[in-house]
Protein backbone atom coordinates (compact mmCIF):
# COMPACT_ATOMS: atom_id res chain seq x y z
CA UNK A 1 0.00 0.00 0.00
CA UNK A 2 1.35 3.40 -0.91
CA UNK A 3 1.00 6.30 1.45
CA UNK A 4 -1.65 8.88 0.49
CA UNK A 5 -0.24 11.87 -1.33
CA UNK A 6 0.36 15.06 0.58
CA UNK A 7 -2.49 17.52 0.25
CA UNK A 8 -5.21 14.90 0.10
CA UNK A 9 -7.82 14.99 2.80
CA UNK A 10 -9.43 11.99 4.36
CA UNK A 11 -12.83 13.20 3.20
CA UNK A 12 -11.77 12.89 -0.47
CA UNK A 13 -12.84 9.28 -0.62
CA UNK A 14 -11.11 6.47 -2.47
CA UNK A 15 -8.70 7.63 -5.16
CA UNK A 16 -9.87 5.66 -8.13
CA UNK A 17 -13.30 4.20 -8.66
CA UNK A 18 -13.89 1.68 -11.38
CA UNK A 19 -15.85 3.22 -14.24
CA UNK A 20 -19.55 3.04 -13.49
CA UNK A 21 -21.07 -0.01 -15.16
CA UNK A 22 -24.33 1.45 -16.47
CA UNK A 23 -22.56 4.01 -18.67
CA UNK A 24 -20.33 1.33 -20.20
CA UNK A 25 -23.32 -0.81 -20.86
CA UNK A 26 -25.26 2.06 -22.35
CA UNK A 27 -22.42 3.00 -24.68
CA UNK A 28 -22.61 -0.51 -26.03
CA UNK A 29 -26.38 -0.36 -26.44
CA UNK A 30 -26.29 3.05 -28.11
CA UNK A 31 -23.65 1.73 -30.43
CA UNK A 32 -25.65 -1.37 -31.31
CA UNK A 33 -28.78 0.71 -31.85
CA UNK A 34 -26.87 3.05 -34.15
CA UNK A 35 -25.39 0.16 -36.07
CA UNK A 36 -28.78 -1.49 -36.46
CA UNK A 37 -30.26 1.79 -37.66
CA UNK A 38 -27.45 2.21 -40.20
CA UNK A 39 -27.96 -1.30 -41.54
CA UNK A 40 -31.74 -0.95 -41.75
CA UNK A 41 -31.46 2.45 -43.38
CA UNK A 42 -28.94 1.08 -45.88
CA UNK A 43 -31.13 -1.80 -46.92
CA UNK A 44 -34.20 0.42 -46.88
CA UNK A 45 -32.85 3.24 -49.01
CA UNK A 46 -31.29 1.09 -51.71
CA UNK A 47 -33.70 -0.14 -54.34
CA UNK A 48 -32.37 -3.67 -54.18
CA UNK A 49 -34.08 -5.96 -56.61
CA UNK A 50 -34.03 -9.10 -54.53
CA UNK A 51 -37.29 -10.34 -55.94
CA UNK A 52 -35.88 -10.03 -59.39
CA UNK A 53 -32.57 -11.54 -58.34
CA UNK A 54 -34.07 -14.58 -56.68
CA UNK A 55 -36.81 -15.16 -59.23
CA UNK A 56 -36.89 -18.21 -61.46
CA UNK A 57 -36.25 -15.96 -64.41
CA UNK A 58 -33.06 -14.56 -62.89
CA UNK A 59 -31.90 -18.04 -61.94
CA UNK A 60 -32.43 -19.17 -65.51
CA UNK A 61 -30.60 -16.18 -66.98
CA UNK A 62 -27.84 -16.66 -64.43
CA UNK A 63 -27.54 -20.29 -65.43
CA UNK A 64 -27.48 -19.39 -69.10
CA UNK A 65 -24.91 -16.70 -68.38
CA UNK A 66 -22.74 -19.14 -66.47
CA UNK A 67 -23.17 -21.78 -69.15
CA UNK A 68 -21.98 -19.44 -71.86
CA UNK A 69 -18.60 -19.28 -70.14
CA UNK A 70 -17.96 -22.92 -71.02
CA UNK A 71 -15.83 -23.99 -72.64
CA UNK A 72 -13.20 -21.27 -72.23
CA UNK A 73 -11.60 -20.25 -75.49
CA UNK A 74 -8.18 -21.89 -75.74
CA UNK A 75 -7.24 -21.18 -79.34
CA UNK A 76 -3.47 -20.62 -79.50
CA UNK A 77 -3.88 -17.23 -81.14
CA UNK A 78 -6.17 -15.99 -78.36
CA UNK A 79 -4.00 -17.53 -75.66
CA UNK A 80 -1.08 -15.55 -77.05
CA UNK A 81 -3.25 -12.43 -76.69
CA UNK A 82 -4.01 -13.28 -73.08
CA UNK A 83 -0.37 -14.00 -72.36
CA UNK A 84 0.61 -10.66 -73.82
CA UNK A 85 -2.01 -8.90 -71.69
CA UNK A 86 -0.73 -10.73 -68.61
CA UNK A 87 2.78 -9.56 -69.35
CA UNK A 88 1.43 -6.05 -69.85
CA UNK A 89 -0.29 -6.24 -66.46
CA UNK A 90 2.90 -7.39 -64.78
CA UNK A 91 4.94 -4.71 -66.52
CA UNK A 92 2.42 -2.02 -65.53
CA UNK A 93 2.54 -3.06 -61.90
CA UNK A 94 6.35 -3.34 -61.81
CA UNK A 95 7.01 -0.04 -63.52
CA UNK A 96 4.28 1.74 -61.58
CA UNK A 97 5.72 0.49 -58.31
CA UNK A 98 9.28 1.44 -59.32
CA UNK A 99 8.21 4.95 -60.28
CA UNK A 100 6.24 5.22 -57.06
CA UNK A 101 9.21 4.07 -54.99
CA UNK A 102 11.41 6.74 -56.57
CA UNK A 103 8.82 9.49 -56.24
CA UNK A 104 7.85 8.31 -52.78
CA UNK A 105 11.45 8.53 -51.60
CA UNK A 106 11.78 12.01 -53.07
CA UNK A 107 8.59 13.14 -51.30
CA UNK A 108 9.39 11.30 -48.09
CA UNK A 109 12.44 13.51 -47.50
CA UNK A 110 10.53 16.78 -47.14
CA UNK A 111 7.73 14.87 -45.38
CA UNK A 112 9.91 13.74 -42.50
CA UNK A 113 11.70 15.41 -39.62
CA UNK A 114 15.25 14.26 -40.38
CA UNK A 115 16.67 15.13 -36.97
CA UNK A 116 15.40 16.63 -33.74
CA UNK A 117 16.40 20.19 -34.63
CA UNK A 118 14.95 20.04 -38.14
CA UNK A 119 12.39 22.78 -38.70
CA UNK A 120 10.76 20.59 -41.38
CA UNK A 121 8.61 23.42 -42.67
CA UNK A 122 7.57 21.31 -45.68
CA UNK A 123 6.41 18.40 -43.53
CA UNK A 124 2.73 19.26 -43.24
CA UNK A 125 2.13 20.34 -46.87
CA UNK A 126 4.01 17.34 -48.24
CA UNK A 127 2.05 14.99 -46.01
CA UNK A 128 -1.17 16.60 -47.20
CA UNK A 129 -0.10 16.00 -50.79
CA UNK A 130 0.76 12.38 -50.00
CA UNK A 131 -2.62 11.92 -48.34
CA UNK A 132 -4.40 13.37 -51.36
CA UNK A 133 -2.46 11.08 -53.71
CA UNK A 134 -3.29 8.12 -51.50
CA UNK A 135 -6.97 8.70 -51.00
CA UNK A 136 -7.82 8.70 -54.71
CA UNK A 137 -8.12 5.01 -55.69
CA UNK A 138 -6.07 3.69 -58.60
CA UNK A 139 -9.14 3.32 -60.77
CA UNK A 140 -10.16 6.95 -60.34
CA UNK A 141 -6.60 8.03 -61.08
CA UNK A 142 -6.69 5.92 -64.22
CA UNK A 143 -9.89 7.50 -65.44
CA UNK A 144 -8.49 10.97 -64.72
CA UNK A 145 -5.20 10.24 -66.46
CA UNK A 146 -6.84 8.70 -69.51
CA UNK A 147 -7.53 12.23 -70.71
CA UNK A 148 -3.87 13.22 -70.65
CA UNK A 149 -2.18 9.90 -71.43
CA UNK A 150 -4.69 8.31 -73.77
CA UNK A 151 -6.13 4.81 -73.66
CA UNK A 152 -3.68 2.03 -72.90
CA UNK A 153 -1.20 0.76 -70.35
CA UNK A 154 0.64 4.08 -70.05
CA UNK A 155 -2.31 5.65 -68.23
CA UNK A 156 -2.60 2.58 -66.01
CA UNK A 157 1.08 2.72 -65.11
CA UNK A 158 0.84 6.39 -64.19
CA UNK A 159 -2.33 5.74 -62.17
CA UNK A 160 -0.68 2.97 -60.19
CA UNK A 161 2.36 5.18 -59.68
CA UNK A 162 0.26 8.12 -58.45
CA UNK A 163 -1.69 6.15 -55.85
CA UNK A 164 1.32 4.11 -54.73
CA UNK A 165 3.47 7.24 -54.40
CA UNK A 166 1.05 8.44 -51.74
CA UNK A 167 1.14 5.12 -49.90
CA UNK A 168 4.90 4.56 -50.14
CA UNK A 169 5.82 8.18 -49.45
CA UNK A 170 3.98 8.06 -46.17
CA UNK A 171 5.44 4.68 -45.18
CA UNK A 172 8.95 5.81 -46.21
CA UNK A 173 8.61 9.00 -44.19
CA UNK A 174 7.60 6.99 -41.12
CA UNK A 175 10.57 4.66 -41.65
CA UNK A 176 13.00 7.55 -42.05
CA UNK A 177 11.71 9.30 -38.93
CA UNK A 178 11.96 6.10 -36.91
CA UNK A 179 15.53 5.30 -37.99
CA UNK A 180 18.09 5.32 -35.18
CA UNK A 181 19.46 8.89 -35.13
CA UNK A 182 23.01 8.04 -33.96
CA UNK A 183 24.93 7.65 -37.26
CA UNK A 184 23.27 10.69 -38.79
CA UNK A 185 24.06 12.81 -35.74
CA UNK A 186 27.67 11.66 -35.84
CA UNK A 187 28.07 12.80 -39.44
CA UNK A 188 26.18 16.02 -38.89
CA UNK A 189 28.38 17.10 -36.00
CA UNK A 190 31.33 16.69 -38.36
CA UNK A 191 29.76 19.31 -40.56
CA UNK A 192 28.61 17.01 -43.36
CA UNK A 193 25.83 18.43 -45.51
CA UNK A 194 22.30 16.96 -45.22
CA UNK A 195 22.44 15.16 -48.58
CA UNK A 196 25.43 12.95 -47.81
CA UNK A 197 24.16 12.49 -44.25
CA UNK A 198 20.97 10.98 -45.65
CA UNK A 199 22.78 8.89 -48.27
CA UNK A 200 25.48 7.48 -45.99
CA UNK A 201 23.79 7.30 -42.59
CA UNK A 202 19.99 7.19 -42.78
CA UNK A 203 19.35 5.45 -46.10
CA UNK A 204 21.51 2.35 -45.45
CA UNK A 205 19.67 1.82 -42.15
CA UNK A 206 16.16 2.02 -43.57
CA UNK A 207 16.82 0.47 -46.99
CA UNK A 208 15.72 -3.08 -46.05
CA UNK A 209 12.45 -1.71 -44.68
CA UNK A 210 11.89 0.42 -47.77
CA UNK A 211 12.51 -2.59 -49.97
CA UNK A 212 10.02 -4.71 -48.07
CA UNK A 213 7.36 -1.99 -48.26
CA UNK A 214 7.98 -1.66 -51.99
CA UNK A 215 7.70 -5.40 -52.59
CA UNK A 216 4.50 -5.52 -50.55
CA UNK A 217 2.99 -2.72 -52.61
CA UNK A 218 4.10 -4.44 -55.80
CA UNK A 219 2.11 -7.47 -54.77
CA UNK A 220 -0.92 -5.25 -54.17
CA UNK A 221 -0.38 -3.45 -57.45
CA UNK A 222 -0.37 -6.67 -59.47
CA UNK A 223 -3.82 -7.31 -58.09
CA UNK A 224 -4.90 -3.73 -58.80
CA UNK A 225 -3.43 -3.74 -62.31
CA UNK A 226 -5.55 -6.72 -63.35
CA UNK A 227 -8.74 -4.68 -62.92
CA UNK A 228 -7.48 -1.23 -63.91
CA UNK A 229 -8.08 -2.00 -67.55
CA UNK A 230 -11.84 -1.99 -67.00
CA UNK A 231 -11.78 1.78 -67.57
CA UNK A 232 -9.46 1.32 -70.56
CA UNK A 233 -6.04 1.48 -68.93
CA UNK A 234 -4.49 -1.64 -70.42
CA UNK A 235 -3.67 -5.12 -69.22
CA UNK A 236 -5.96 -8.06 -68.55
CA UNK A 237 -8.80 -5.80 -67.39
CA UNK A 238 -9.04 -4.07 -70.73
CA UNK A 239 -9.22 -7.44 -72.49
CA UNK A 240 -11.92 -8.50 -70.04
CA UNK A 241 -14.02 -5.38 -70.50
CA UNK A 242 -13.62 -5.58 -74.27
CA UNK A 243 -14.74 -9.20 -74.64
CA UNK A 244 -17.46 -8.91 -72.04
CA UNK A 245 -18.81 -5.86 -73.82
CA UNK A 246 -19.01 -7.83 -77.06
CA UNK A 247 -20.55 -10.85 -75.28
CA UNK A 248 -17.62 -13.10 -76.24
CA UNK A 249 -18.30 -15.22 -73.20
CA UNK A 250 -15.80 -17.99 -73.97
CA UNK A 251 -13.00 -15.49 -74.32
CA UNK A 252 -14.18 -13.70 -71.18
CA UNK A 253 -13.90 -16.98 -69.32
CA UNK A 254 -10.30 -17.42 -70.47
CA UNK A 255 -9.38 -13.91 -69.34
CA UNK A 256 -11.09 -14.47 -65.98
CA UNK A 257 -9.16 -17.70 -65.52
CA UNK A 258 -5.91 -15.93 -66.39
CA UNK A 259 -6.71 -13.25 -63.79
CA UNK A 260 -7.45 -15.83 -61.12
CA UNK A 261 -4.29 -17.71 -61.99
CA UNK A 262 -2.17 -14.57 -61.82
CA UNK A 263 -3.60 -13.44 -58.50
CA UNK A 264 -3.39 -16.93 -57.03
CA UNK A 265 0.18 -17.33 -58.22
CA UNK A 266 1.22 -14.00 -56.71
CA UNK A 267 -0.51 -14.91 -53.43
CA UNK A 268 1.16 -18.31 -53.25
CA UNK A 269 4.55 -16.91 -54.20
CA UNK A 270 4.43 -14.14 -51.62
CA UNK A 271 3.23 -16.54 -48.92
CA UNK A 272 6.00 -18.99 -49.78
CA UNK A 273 8.66 -16.27 -49.83
CA UNK A 274 7.47 -14.87 -46.53
CA UNK A 275 7.57 -18.33 -44.94
CA UNK A 276 11.05 -18.86 -46.36
CA UNK A 277 12.31 -15.52 -45.07
CA UNK A 278 10.81 -15.73 -41.59
CA UNK A 279 11.83 -19.33 -40.96
CA UNK B 1 39.44 25.62 -38.12
CA UNK B 2 40.24 22.97 -35.55
CA UNK B 3 40.99 20.38 -38.24
CA UNK B 4 43.57 22.59 -39.91
CA UNK B 5 45.10 23.34 -36.55
CA UNK B 6 45.43 19.63 -35.79
CA UNK B 7 46.96 18.96 -39.20
CA UNK B 8 49.58 21.68 -38.89
CA UNK B 9 50.68 20.26 -35.54
CA UNK B 10 52.08 16.94 -36.82
CA UNK B 11 53.01 15.26 -40.09
CA UNK B 12 49.96 14.88 -42.35
CA UNK B 13 48.47 11.36 -42.10
CA UNK B 14 48.06 9.48 -45.41
CA UNK B 15 44.64 10.33 -46.82
CA UNK B 16 42.31 7.44 -47.68
CA UNK B 17 41.73 6.95 -51.41
CA UNK B 18 39.32 9.62 -52.54
CA UNK B 19 37.12 7.11 -54.36
CA UNK B 20 33.96 5.30 -53.37
CA UNK B 21 35.01 1.70 -52.67
CA UNK B 22 31.58 0.40 -53.72
CA UNK B 23 31.46 2.06 -57.14
CA UNK B 24 31.83 -1.15 -59.16
CA UNK B 25 28.78 -2.77 -57.58
CA UNK B 26 26.75 0.40 -57.94
CA UNK B 27 27.57 0.81 -61.61
CA UNK B 28 26.77 -2.86 -62.23
CA UNK B 29 23.38 -2.76 -60.51
CA UNK B 30 22.41 0.52 -62.13
CA UNK B 31 23.23 -0.97 -65.52
CA UNK B 32 21.30 -4.15 -64.76
CA UNK B 33 18.22 -2.20 -63.65
CA UNK B 34 18.32 -0.02 -66.74
CA UNK B 35 18.59 -3.15 -68.90
CA UNK B 36 15.60 -4.69 -67.12
CA UNK B 37 13.64 -1.48 -67.41
CA UNK B 38 13.75 -1.48 -71.19
CA UNK B 39 11.22 -4.31 -71.82
CA UNK B 40 8.98 -2.87 -69.11
CA UNK B 41 8.97 0.54 -70.76
CA UNK B 42 8.15 -1.13 -74.06
CA UNK B 43 5.34 -3.25 -72.66
CA UNK B 44 3.62 -0.34 -70.96
CA UNK B 45 4.01 1.95 -73.98
CA UNK B 46 5.73 4.39 -71.68
CA UNK B 47 5.98 7.61 -73.64
CA UNK B 48 6.07 10.65 -71.39
CA UNK B 49 6.28 12.80 -74.50
CA UNK B 50 2.66 11.82 -75.10
CA UNK B 51 1.69 13.88 -72.07
CA UNK B 52 3.27 16.97 -73.55
CA UNK B 53 2.37 16.89 -77.21
CA UNK B 54 0.36 19.84 -78.36
CA UNK B 55 -3.06 18.24 -78.68
CA UNK B 56 -3.00 16.30 -75.46
CA UNK B 57 -1.68 19.35 -73.63
CA UNK B 58 -4.50 21.46 -74.93
CA UNK B 59 -7.19 18.96 -73.91
CA UNK B 60 -5.59 18.44 -70.51
CA UNK B 61 -5.23 22.13 -69.87
CA UNK B 62 -8.85 22.67 -70.81
CA UNK B 63 -9.95 19.84 -68.52
CA UNK B 64 -7.82 21.11 -65.65
CA UNK B 65 -9.08 24.65 -66.13
CA UNK B 66 -12.64 23.41 -65.87
CA UNK B 67 -11.82 21.98 -62.42
CA UNK B 68 -12.17 25.42 -60.83
CA UNK B 69 -14.57 26.57 -59.62
CA UNK B 70 -16.17 23.43 -58.16
CA UNK B 71 -19.81 22.96 -59.12
CA UNK B 72 -21.95 24.20 -56.23
CA UNK B 73 -25.44 24.39 -57.73
CA UNK B 74 -27.96 23.38 -55.03
CA UNK B 75 -29.58 20.59 -57.02
CA UNK B 76 -26.17 19.18 -57.91
CA UNK B 77 -25.12 19.23 -54.26
CA UNK B 78 -28.33 17.42 -53.39
CA UNK B 79 -27.53 14.80 -56.00
CA UNK B 80 -24.01 14.38 -54.63
CA UNK B 81 -25.36 14.03 -51.09
CA UNK B 82 -27.79 11.36 -52.23
CA UNK B 83 -25.10 9.46 -54.13
CA UNK B 84 -22.73 9.71 -51.16
CA UNK B 85 -25.34 8.15 -48.93
CA UNK B 86 -25.90 5.44 -51.52
CA UNK B 87 -22.17 4.71 -51.50
CA UNK B 88 -22.17 4.32 -47.72
CA UNK B 89 -25.37 2.28 -47.90
CA UNK B 90 -23.94 -0.07 -50.54
CA UNK B 91 -20.85 -0.61 -48.40
CA UNK B 92 -22.90 -1.20 -45.25
CA UNK B 93 -25.43 -3.52 -46.87
CA UNK B 94 -22.62 -5.40 -48.60
CA UNK B 95 -20.76 -5.78 -45.33
CA UNK B 96 -23.89 -7.07 -43.59
CA UNK B 97 -24.36 -9.75 -46.22
CA UNK B 98 -20.64 -10.50 -46.16
CA UNK B 99 -20.86 -11.06 -42.40
CA UNK B 100 -23.83 -13.36 -42.88
CA UNK B 101 -21.73 -15.30 -45.38
CA UNK B 102 -18.43 -15.22 -43.52
CA UNK B 103 -19.51 -16.23 -40.01
CA UNK B 104 -20.91 -19.68 -40.87
CA UNK B 105 -18.09 -20.36 -43.31
CA UNK B 106 -15.46 -19.37 -40.76
CA UNK B 107 -17.11 -21.59 -38.15
CA UNK B 108 -17.19 -24.45 -40.65
CA UNK B 109 -13.57 -24.02 -41.65
CA UNK B 110 -11.86 -23.43 -38.32
CA UNK B 111 -9.83 -26.32 -36.96
CA UNK B 112 -10.28 -25.35 -33.33
CA UNK B 113 -13.92 -26.42 -33.28
CA UNK B 114 -13.22 -29.92 -34.59
CA UNK B 115 -14.42 -32.62 -32.21
CA UNK B 116 -12.58 -35.42 -33.97
CA UNK B 117 -9.29 -33.49 -33.78
CA UNK B 118 -9.45 -33.75 -29.97
CA UNK B 119 -8.33 -37.34 -30.34
CA UNK B 120 -5.25 -36.35 -32.32
CA UNK B 121 -5.81 -36.38 -36.05
CA UNK B 122 -8.92 -34.91 -37.57
CA UNK B 123 -11.29 -37.40 -39.19
CA UNK B 124 -11.15 -37.70 -42.96
CA UNK B 125 -14.61 -36.34 -43.73
CA UNK B 126 -14.37 -33.26 -41.45
CA UNK B 127 -10.91 -32.59 -42.85
CA UNK B 128 -12.15 -32.69 -46.44
CA UNK B 129 -15.15 -30.51 -45.55
CA UNK B 130 -12.91 -27.91 -43.93
CA UNK B 131 -10.54 -27.89 -46.90
CA UNK B 132 -13.48 -27.50 -49.29
CA UNK B 133 -14.82 -24.51 -47.33
CA UNK B 134 -11.35 -22.98 -47.32
CA UNK B 135 -11.12 -23.44 -51.07
CA UNK B 136 -14.48 -21.72 -51.49
CA UNK B 137 -13.31 -18.78 -49.36
CA UNK B 138 -10.14 -18.47 -51.43
CA UNK B 139 -12.10 -18.41 -54.69
CA UNK B 140 -14.54 -15.81 -53.34
CA UNK B 141 -11.68 -13.66 -52.16
CA UNK B 142 -9.44 -13.85 -55.18
CA UNK B 143 -11.99 -12.64 -57.71
CA UNK B 144 -11.69 -8.84 -57.45
CA UNK B 145 -14.93 -7.12 -56.44
CA UNK B 146 -14.85 -5.14 -59.66
CA UNK B 147 -15.07 -8.35 -61.68
CA UNK B 148 -17.94 -9.63 -59.54
CA UNK B 149 -19.67 -6.31 -60.12
CA UNK B 150 -19.14 -6.55 -63.89
CA UNK B 151 -20.70 -10.01 -63.85
CA UNK B 152 -23.65 -9.01 -61.65
CA UNK B 153 -24.35 -5.88 -63.66
CA UNK B 154 -24.95 -8.27 -66.56
CA UNK B 155 -27.33 -10.41 -64.52
CA UNK B 156 -29.33 -7.93 -62.42
CA UNK B 157 -28.79 -4.81 -64.47
CA UNK B 158 -27.26 -1.46 -63.57
CA UNK B 159 -27.78 -0.35 -60.01
CA UNK B 160 -26.95 -0.86 -56.40
CA UNK B 161 -27.81 -4.56 -56.30
CA UNK B 162 -24.71 -5.50 -58.30
CA UNK B 163 -22.48 -3.45 -56.01
CA UNK B 164 -23.97 -4.93 -52.84
CA UNK B 165 -23.56 -8.46 -54.16
CA UNK B 166 -20.00 -7.85 -55.34
CA UNK B 167 -18.95 -6.49 -51.95
CA UNK B 168 -20.83 -9.28 -50.17
CA UNK B 169 -19.01 -12.02 -52.08
CA UNK B 170 -15.45 -10.64 -52.07
CA UNK B 171 -15.59 -9.35 -48.51
CA UNK B 172 -17.36 -12.51 -47.37
CA UNK B 173 -14.35 -14.46 -48.62
CA UNK B 174 -11.86 -12.10 -46.98
CA UNK B 175 -13.69 -11.93 -43.66
CA UNK B 176 -14.23 -15.69 -43.57
CA UNK B 177 -10.57 -16.44 -44.16
CA UNK B 178 -9.29 -13.90 -41.67
CA UNK B 179 -11.89 -14.86 -39.03
CA UNK B 180 -10.74 -18.46 -39.35
CA UNK B 181 -7.12 -17.38 -38.91
CA UNK B 182 -7.92 -15.20 -35.90
CA UNK B 183 -9.87 -18.01 -34.23
CA UNK B 184 -7.02 -20.44 -34.78
CA UNK B 185 -4.19 -18.12 -33.76
CA UNK B 186 -5.38 -17.40 -30.21
CA UNK B 187 -5.24 -19.45 -27.05
CA UNK B 188 -7.53 -22.47 -27.59
CA UNK B 189 -7.28 -24.15 -24.23
CA UNK B 190 -10.66 -23.03 -22.88
CA UNK B 191 -12.43 -24.06 -26.07
CA UNK B 192 -10.78 -27.47 -26.09
CA UNK B 193 -11.76 -28.02 -22.46
CA UNK B 194 -15.36 -27.11 -23.21
CA UNK B 195 -15.42 -29.48 -26.17
CA UNK B 196 -13.83 -32.29 -24.16
CA UNK B 197 -16.48 -31.92 -21.50
CA UNK B 198 -19.27 -32.43 -23.96
CA UNK B 199 -20.22 -28.92 -25.05
CA UNK B 200 -21.62 -28.51 -28.51
CA UNK B 201 -19.47 -26.71 -31.08
CA UNK B 202 -21.64 -23.58 -30.99
CA UNK B 203 -21.53 -23.50 -27.20
CA UNK B 204 -17.76 -23.88 -27.26
CA UNK B 205 -17.59 -21.04 -29.77
CA UNK B 206 -19.93 -18.77 -27.83
CA UNK B 207 -18.39 -19.29 -24.40
CA UNK B 208 -14.78 -20.12 -25.21
CA UNK B 209 -13.64 -18.78 -28.55
CA UNK B 210 -15.78 -15.69 -29.05
CA UNK B 211 -15.10 -13.85 -25.76
CA UNK B 212 -11.38 -14.32 -26.30
CA UNK B 213 -11.27 -13.05 -29.86
CA UNK B 214 -14.20 -10.62 -29.99
CA UNK B 215 -11.99 -7.52 -29.89
CA UNK B 216 -9.83 -8.60 -32.76
CA UNK B 217 -12.78 -9.81 -34.84
CA UNK B 218 -14.67 -6.55 -34.41
CA UNK B 219 -11.63 -4.44 -35.13
CA UNK B 220 -10.95 -6.29 -38.37
CA UNK B 221 -14.61 -6.02 -39.40
CA UNK B 222 -14.63 -2.27 -38.83
CA UNK B 223 -11.43 -1.91 -40.82
CA UNK B 224 -12.98 -3.86 -43.68
CA UNK B 225 -16.08 -1.68 -43.56
CA UNK B 226 -13.82 1.29 -44.15
CA UNK B 227 -12.25 -0.52 -47.12
CA UNK B 228 -15.72 -1.36 -48.43
CA UNK B 229 -16.67 2.32 -48.52
CA UNK B 230 -13.59 3.04 -50.58
CA UNK B 231 -14.24 0.19 -52.96
CA UNK B 232 -17.93 0.95 -53.35
CA UNK B 233 -16.88 4.24 -54.96
CA UNK B 234 -14.77 2.30 -57.44
CA UNK B 235 -17.62 -0.13 -58.13
CA UNK B 236 -19.70 2.75 -59.42
CA UNK B 237 -17.40 2.87 -62.42
CA UNK B 238 -18.88 -0.32 -63.82
CA UNK B 239 -22.41 0.86 -63.15
CA UNK B 240 -23.05 -0.31 -59.61
CA UNK B 241 -24.43 3.01 -58.43
CA UNK B 242 -23.16 5.53 -55.94
CA UNK B 243 -20.58 8.28 -56.12
CA UNK B 244 -18.36 6.43 -58.58
CA UNK B 245 -21.02 6.22 -61.26
CA UNK B 246 -21.69 9.95 -61.00
CA UNK B 247 -17.95 10.66 -61.07
CA UNK B 248 -17.56 8.53 -64.18
CA UNK B 249 -20.34 10.24 -66.06
CA UNK B 250 -19.13 13.72 -65.08
CA UNK B 251 -15.66 12.84 -66.26
CA UNK B 252 -16.97 11.56 -69.56
CA UNK B 253 -18.76 14.87 -70.05
CA UNK B 254 -15.54 16.76 -69.17
CA UNK B 255 -17.46 18.54 -66.40
CA UNK B 256 -14.39 19.39 -64.34
CA UNK B 257 -16.23 21.43 -61.70
CA UNK B 258 -18.47 18.50 -60.85
CA UNK B 259 -15.44 16.21 -60.68
CA UNK B 260 -13.76 18.59 -58.21
CA UNK B 261 -16.81 18.71 -55.97
CA UNK B 262 -17.18 14.95 -55.96
CA UNK B 263 -13.48 14.34 -55.35
CA UNK B 264 -13.63 16.72 -52.38
CA UNK B 265 -16.69 14.93 -51.04
CA UNK B 266 -14.89 11.65 -51.58
CA UNK B 267 -11.84 12.87 -49.63
CA UNK B 268 -14.11 13.95 -46.80
CA UNK B 269 -15.96 10.63 -46.84
CA UNK B 270 -12.74 8.59 -46.75
CA UNK B 271 -11.31 10.76 -43.98
CA UNK B 272 -14.54 10.44 -42.00
CA UNK B 273 -14.61 6.66 -42.43
CA UNK B 274 -10.94 6.52 -41.46
CA UNK B 275 -11.51 8.59 -38.31
CA UNK B 276 -14.66 6.81 -37.21
CA UNK B 277 -13.13 3.41 -37.87
CA UNK B 278 -10.03 4.32 -35.83
CA UNK B 279 -12.24 5.65 -33.03
CA UNK B 280 -14.49 2.57 -33.07
CA UNK B 281 -11.53 0.21 -33.04
CA UNK B 282 -10.00 2.06 -30.10
CA UNK B 283 -13.28 2.11 -28.17
CA UNK B 284 -14.25 -1.48 -28.83
CA UNK B 285 -10.88 -3.20 -28.54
Amino acid sequence: MTAPKAGRRATDGPARLPPPRPSARCQACWFSAGLGLLVVASFGSLDLQWAQFFSLDAARSMGRFGGEFFPPNVQPAFLRHVLLATWETLAMSALGTALAAAAGLLLALPASRLHAGDAAWARTPTRLLLNALRSVPELVWASLLLIAAGLGPFAGTLALAAHTTGVLGRLFAEAIENAPPGPGAALRTQGIRPGPVFLYATLPQVLPQLMSYTLYRWENNIRAATVLGVVGAGGLGQLLAFHMGLFHMNKTATVLLAMLLLVGLVDALSLGLRRLLTR
Amino acid sequence: MSASAAQSAGPAPPLPPNRDPAWLGRVFWTGAVLLLLWPLLNATEFKPSQLFDARSREVTAQFLRSFVPPALAPDFLLLVARETWRTVAIATAGMTLALALALPLALLSTRVLSVSALRGRMGRVPFLLRQAVRGLLIVLRSVPELVWALVFVRVVGLGATAGVLAIALTYGGMLGKVYGEILESGETHATQTLLRNGCGRLQAFGYGLLPQNAGELISYTVYRWECAIRSSVVLGYVGAGGLGQQLDSSMKMFAGGEVTTMLLVFFALVALADRSSAWLRKTLA
